[in-house]
Formats: C-alpha cells, structure tokens, sequence
C-alpha cells in the first residue's frame, strides 16, 4: 500500500528528523529560549561543536530527502491522498473519533489524518525557512525580516520543532495501535 | 559569541605541528561528540572508535565552507540598527572570566603585521587613529544562539589591509590576540565593507572587557571570529584556522 518511494523518504526522513531534533536541543541547551534545558541523554553531539556539525551535516539529508519526497508527492499524485477534506468532514471524522468509530486503516487516510500530515507538512516548511534565516540572518536578511528579524527566527524555529515533535509523539502511537499501517511503511504491503 | 580570544605565540608558526594538533583535537571532539550510545543503536555503527563518524562530520564542515563561501555576497551589508536598539549592558563573552581579561597598556602596545604583505611595521594606538574611521550599529550573534546588538568604530579592515601592502588575492587573514585566543577568516570577508578593526565601542574607546585596544568587527561572522586584543595580523594561503574552530566549531560561520 506505500510505494518504494515514500517508504523510502520516510525512513530517512524519520532518521534526519531524530537526529535534528537531538543535535537542536543540545544547541538550544548553550542558550535556553525559555525557562529550561532538555536533558542531556536527549542530545545528540555531546558539546555545541558537536551539535552544530551533527545538525549542519543532517540538514542536508533532510533537505535533500524534503525534496525527493516533494518532488514524488507532486509528480505521482500521491499528494490527493494527503489532501484535507474540509472543516466538514473533520468534524464529523472528530465525533466519529470521540465515539471510538474512527477508522484508521492502511491505504486511506481520514480527514484527522490528513489535516495533522498537513499541518505536519507546513511545520516542516516552517521549521526550513526559520532555520535557513538563522544559518544566514545576513545573506537571507530578507526572509529572516519576514519572520521578524533573528530572534523572532529562533521562537518560529522552536515552535515548528515543537510542532513536528508532537506530530511524532502521536504518530509513533497511532502506527503503535494500529500495526497494519506500520507493516504497510515497512513492507509496503500487510504481513502476511 | 563570544568566545573571543587571543591566539598562542605559534598560531601561525609550525604548520606541521598546528596540523598535527588540529587532527588531535578533532578526534577528540568527535569522541566527545559521539559518546552517545542511542546513535549507535540508530545507525547500528560501531561508535567505541568515533572516528569514521567524526571524519564525515568534519568532511561536511567543510563542504559547508564551501558553500558558505558560494553565499557569501561581499557586497550584500549586515542590517545597521538605530542607538536606541543597543543592548545594555552588552554581554560579556569568551573562554574565560571576566577577571582574566587581559590588561593592556596602551603606550606600550604594538600591533603586528606579517605574511603577504610588503610593510611589516608594527602599528601603534596613534597611528591607527589616523587611518579613517567607520562606525557601525550591528547586531552580534553568538554560535550559542543568543544576539546583541552593539556600536562599534574604528579602521575598515579592507583599508588597513592596502595600507600594508597586503596581497589582497591571498586567501586568508588571520589574528592573534594577547589572550592568546587567534582566529581567522578569509579574503572575501576581510574586504567586506562592514569588516572593521575597531577600537571603539559606543563613543568610548573599548574597554578591556571588549577587547581593548583592539578588536575585529565583522558583522557577517557570528561572534567567536570576532576576536578581542588582536596583537597580530598575519595575511596567508594557508588557513591558520582558530581556537575554536580546531576544536570542530565552523571555520567559515558567516551569517
């Protein structure tokens, strides 16, 4: 039910993400936004050095796997799977949901799902430009303003991070409840 | 960012020696880097010896110098602020206590210049109040992600750097400061507009703790290539790197 090119994406996307997400919180520790620290077992780099050269190396991967998947997203119309279904259907998916009647099944995504990997989807986008406006508050002063100038930059990075994080956490447990989906990123198909 | 420092007696001496040391300090910077045992169950390597990992990290620290130096727009300025945007107190940064910062007397100091130039002659305070002047308002941003914004004047780098004579088609230009921090940066940066050898911050002279009598501005760097109580100058070919920058900080950090 998932083809070669998007199990592929998502597997390496799911790596770069951890491992920006690890390395970005060991530079958040260096000079902590709001009133706390990850913990130090959640980092990845083991110094801001180290961080640094982890999250400057992994973007690439990022990137670069951001638009392989854009670019199969696009060309395969694969992304009409993807594509929200109105405040409508959400609603009626939310009382179908709160009433345990919410199908979650492999090979068609539901108008919750496909309103989170949207917002997912925009928090990725979010989270790039914010980054690239703090990797070059100079050279792309221009989008860093746009986003409010440096520090306003830093607040849109860790929100959109934040975003993504929780994303995670709740699509980690979803495949979790419903393996079939998990075996189809896997596999591409049902275990049989 | 602070990290401002001088540059040892030998930054630009030994490249050997600097070479080997370099290679030392990066594999420990790896070591600590990776002693992260849920990476080894992520990529399934083998990280009781860093090294692989640590050399594709350094590999693309330098391919990100690359690209940097693609981006680099040597005429594309760093936004400029008003007076009152100024941070006070302005932060204090480098790899030691305030306290240490070293005193410098000005009568004595002499600011050297070597490498790829043809007028080796050291520069004193009044000398180089005589060259022109330019002043900015720019903000500061440390690798630790903090900012600040600051005033600062003195001698624009590209004018001192034809004064001596300096081989402008050279690669790098590098510093060594009385703390013994050192740092450098390359050729298209050092002739950049905002690139200033300034001598004051605010209307004042700059106090010690900001690099008195001297210290490198360059808006388009993040803090640590800005050192503090820069005693010498030296233009090269060869990269003289930094004191943190051999420790696996980005040598190019350009904003």
């Amino acid at each position: 039910m998932q083809p070669i090119p998007i199990r592929l994406t998502h597997w390496i996307n799911a790596a770069a993400i951890i491992g920006m997400m690890m390395s970005g919180w060991a530079i958040y520790n260096a000079s902590p936004l709001f009133g706390f620290s990850f913990p130090r077992w959640a980092t990845l780099g083991g110094w801001l050095g180290g961080a640094i050269a982890w999250h400057l190396a992994l973007m690439w991967l990022l990137v670069g796997n951001g638009l392989l998947y854009a670019v199969y997203l696009l060309g395969s119309g694969y992304y009409r799977r993807l594509r929200p279904l109105g405040p409508g259907a959400v609603l009626d998916d939310v009382r179908a949901a709160l009433r345990f009647r919410l199908p979650h099944q492999a090979g068609e995504y539901n108008a919750i799902q496909r309103l989170t990997y949207c917002v997912v989807l925009l928090a990725g986008v979010m989270v790039l430009l914010s980054g690239l406006a703090l990797w070059k508050p100079v050279q792309l002063q221009t989008l860093a303003a746009a986003l409010g100038g440096y520090e306003w930059a830093r607040r849109v990075h860790f929100i959109a991070m934040a975003v993504i994080a929780g994303f995670t956490v709740l699509h980690v447990g979803m495949a979790l409840l419903v393996p079939s989906v998990l075996w189809g990123m896997i596999l591409g198909r049902a275990r049989t | 960012m602070g990290h401002d420092l001088g540059a040892g007696t030998d930054m630009i001496g030994d490249q050997d020696h600097r070479r080997a040391l370099r290679l030392l300090e990066r594999r420990l910077l790896l070591r600590r880097g990776l002693s992260l045992s849920a990476l080894g169950l992520l990529t399934g390597c083998n990280l009781q010896d860093g090294d692989a990992v640590d050399r594709l990290l350094w590999s693309m620290s330098r391919w990100n110098d690359r690209v940097q130096a693609w981006l680099f727009d040597p005429n594309r300025l760093a936004p400029t602020y008003a007076a009152r945007d100024i941070t006070t107190p302005f932060p204090f940064n480098a790899y030691y206590p305030e306290d240490d910062a070293p005193e410098i007397d000005a009568d004595d100091y002499r600011l050297a210049v070597s490498g790829r130039v043809s007028d080796t002659a050291p520069w004193t305070l009044a000398r180089l109040r005589a060259l022109p002047q330019q002043g900015q308002i720019t903000r500061h941003i440390c690798i630790e992600g903090w900012s600040a914004i600051g005033q600062w004047s003195g001698v624009p780098l590209r004018v001192f750097l034809e004064r001596v004579g300096a081989d402008l088609r050279a690669g790098f230009v590098g510093f060594k400061c009385a703390d013994r921090y050192y740092s450098s940066i390359d050729m298209a940066t050092a002739l950049h507009p905002q690139t200033n050898l300034a001598l004051d911050f605010g209307t004042a002279p700059l106090p010690t703790k900001y690099g008195f009598p001297l210290k490198l501005r360059v808006p388009t760097k993040l803090g640590f290539k800005n050192p503090k109580h820069i005693v010498a100058i030296i233009v090269t070919n060869d990269n003289p790197g930094g004191y943190w920058e051999d420790q696996g900080y980005n040598w190019f950090s350009g904003s």
